[in-house]
């Protein structure tokens, strides 16, 4: 166990499954010389060469594309966005070609490739570049979709994506690369796909989130713990597939839920989690459970505007103590 | 068709005799024949899918190949089995010349269990692995990523096969098509792209869609080599495709080659022969060019093919055209249990994958 960051966690992975498995490549636009736009690929290009950490041109559908067919192919492909707001270009290969091949073919094709890149709001870089668009992903049956929000499940998480057999989409933090936290150095460190992980524990009521905002949530943990409540906190950790056992047993617990996501509410992942409670769940409940998202609007740029529209640890403490009523 | 081939050629085959070791484009009589029936395969097979279409037996979108026989087979007639081929939705053909068999692709067709999908794909997804065949791809332009990728994996692991990747002229106008050939030419990935110029995109003319005619200039700007094939003519796609093969080979320089063609169907079922954006005088002249007719006229110059044979040639197409639907007939209908089936390869220990309601699950 050291103390790493994020993004070091990150580049562990990559680098220990690309050393386990020589089918193993990473491709996008600045991961060789450049060291990666976000240096989560540092070091990389001087280890594996050319072959295997490739600089692309900027062409997101181009390149997420010939990583779809060199799956089809046997490779396991690791491209990475150089943020997701920018893979947009790309989502009609991520969707229409890797998230059905394997129906579409009876089996035939399987797509073992890692999309990764940051996700969400960092500071004042206004509204094309402030995005969290998992949701989106959320929504295609034949995807896997994975959140982490701290340094050791960042490297758990990307090595179970990269050994997955499916198309996985990885969403990281683009404010979490410099957070330090205490991750296994074991080569074997997997963390599966599907488990959700209690943050914190506590028995009055379940924020339940997913990637960076599990920080956020811990803050709102720790401010109404000041207070003398008791907040759990519930990481999902993957959306797709979804640990609904975990949810299930926080609320019978706490009763009471608030779910916290970075991005839109509307067609949200909170909006799916709140369908699932009230379908499975409506008996625990002793109150509604209220979502904390973006505000409804195109990220502004003022600084602000800009902290007025994003989810706060103030808002989640706010509607913690709406669904406790008091 | 064949039959009218007769009538007007038999005077001059009848009285000659087969020509020992003649060759055509480096083939055969048998390898030449070969060629013949598959071309008539694809013909008889496509109009088969038609009539079962027209009987409601086959639904969905369903594109049929008929007048573009001489590009998938003379292209594909160079490769190796190992060599992959990728297509979009114009797919049946392609499939039945890589090597599925017409049981399998009109089983498909019908949505049914013996299908190359399992009735899952449709006409618009035939795929086999064991044929490298890789799709079956409905969003225009969307293969062309993918055949790139198939050739960075061929390049990846230091293998000498190729990828021949089929799409219509009007995905050129698609910047899947302007990314790929660029990482391509870029990083020498042996994929040679075959446009098959049928002249409409659905209803719009190239003319009326590219301020450029010539669809082989395109490649200038990725300095890739290009070519223009007479897609109406087998021999000469044969050729154009075979020097393209070669040099992917060689050192994975890939190639851009413009088959000019014509569809003798509308776009797909649903859309009429002539009518909004073609006459009924434009599609008869096209026949006149018909690839099958040509290349029969062809052999027949030649001394490589006699009637007899072209008879005996075409029935056994038109038997397995016809097989191949009696066999989809009885082949069952997919059961419940297959709606959830594949569509992870990999289901976890933990976690719920599906969503839905559904009690049945």
């Amino acid at each position: 166990m050291a103390e790493i960051t994020y993004r070091e966690a990150l580049n562990q992975a990559l680098a220990e499954e690309m050393e386990r498995d020589e089918s193993v490549f990473l491709m996008g636009e600045e991961v060789g010389l450049y060291n990666g736009a976000y240096k989560v690929s540092k070091g990389l290009l001087d280890r594996f060469g050319e072959k295997r950490v490739v600089d692309t041109p900027i062409t997101e559908l181009g390149f997420a594309g010939l990583g779809i067919g060199a799956a089809m192919t046997g490779l396991r492909p690791v491209i990475e966005f150089m943020t997701f707001n920018f893979a947009i270009l790309a989502e009609d290969q991520v969707f229409n070609s890797a998230a059905k091949m394997l129906y579409m073919s009876a089996g035939q094709f399987n797509c073992p490739i890692v999309f990764r890149g940051p996700t969400g709001a960092a500071l004042q870089l206004s509204a094309q570049h402030s995005q969290s668009l998992e949701a989106g992903y959320s929504h295609f049956p034949g995807l896997k979709v994975v959140t982490p929000g701290t340094p050791a499940d960042a490297k758990g998480l990307l090595k179970a994506a990269i050994r997955d057999d499916d198309p996985v989409a990885f969403f990281e933090g683009e404010l979490l690369y410099n957070l330090k936290g205490d991750v296994p150095d074991d080569d074997d460190f997997v963390i599966p796909l599907g488990l959700a992980d209690v943050k914190r524990e506590g028995g009055d009521v379940s924020i339940i989130t997913h990637g960076k905002m599990v920080n956020v949530a811990l803050q709102a943990a720790a401010m109404l713990s000041n207070d003398g409540v008791a907040a759990e906190v519930v990481d999902l950790r993957s959306l797709r597939p979804l640990d609904v056992d975990a949810i299930a047993a926080s609320i019978h617990k706490t009763n009471r839920a608030v779910y916290l996501e970075e991005g839109w509410a509307f067609a949200g992942v909170g909006t799916s989690i709140v369908g699932i409670i009230q379908e499975e769940l409506f008996d625990d409940l002793d109150a509604p459970v209220l979502r904390v998202s973006q505000a409804d609007v195109p990220m502004p740029y003022n600084k602000n505007l800009e902290k007025l529209a994003k989810p706060s640890a103030e808002r989640v403490v706010e509607a913690c103590r709406r669904v406790l009523y008091r | 068709m064949a039959e009218k081939t007769e009538k007007t050629r038999s005077a001059r085959s009848s009285g000659k005799t087969k020509s020992n070791g003649r060759r055509l484009g480096g083939l055969d009589r048998e390898q030449l024949h070969g060629l013949l029936h598959q071309m008539l395969l694809g013909r008889r097979f496509e109009e088969k899918s038609a009539e079962a279409y027209a009987l409601g037996k086959i639904g969905g979108f369903c594109h049929l190949y008929i007048g573009q026989e001489a590009v998938a087979v003379g292209a594909m007639s160079v490769l190796r089995d190992d060599d992959y081929v990728i297509t979009a939705y114009r797919d049946h053909v392609q499939a039945l010349t890589k090597g599925l068999t017409p049981r399998e692709v009109m089983a498909e067709l019908y949505g049914r269990v013996d299908g190359r999908s399992q009735g899952k794909g449709g006409s618009m997804h035939m795929y086999s692995k064991a044929r490298n065949f890789m799709g079956g791809w409905g969003i225009v332009g969307g293969q062309i990523p993918l055949a790139t990728g198939i050739g960075w994996s061929i390049k990846y692991r230091g293998g000498d096969q190729v990828v021949l990747c089929f799409f219509g002229e009007a995905a050129v106008n698609q910047g899947a098509f302007h990314e790929s050939l660029n990482m391509a030419a870029l990083w020498g990935l042996p994929v040679i792209y075959i446009v098959e110029n049928n002249r409409f995109g659905m209803g719009t003319a190239w003319e009326r869609a590219s301020s450029l005619y010539d669809i082989s200039q395109k490649a200038c700007a990725y300095d890739m080599p290009s070519l223009v094939a007479d897609g109406m003519d087998t021999l000469d796609m044969r050729e154009k495709v075979q020097d393209a093969v070669n040099r992917a080979r060689k050192d994975g320089t890939p190639t851009l080659i413009e088959a000019r063609c014509y569809r003798f169907m509308g776009h797909s079922m649903s859309d009429p022969v002539h009518g909004v954006y073609r006459t009924k005088e434009e599609v008869e002249e096209a026949k006149k060019s018909d690839p099958i007719r040509r290349f029969i006229h062809c052999l027949k110059d030649e001394d490589l093919l006699t009637d007899d044979e072209m008879h005996a040639i075409d029935e056994k197409a038109q038997a397995a055209a016809d097989d191949a639907a009696e066999f989809a007939e009885t082949s069952p209908e997919p059961g419940a249990e297959a709606l959830y089936e594949h569509v992870y390869a990999e289901v976890p220990e933990h976690g719920r994958l599906f969503f839905d309601t559904r009690a049945d699950r």
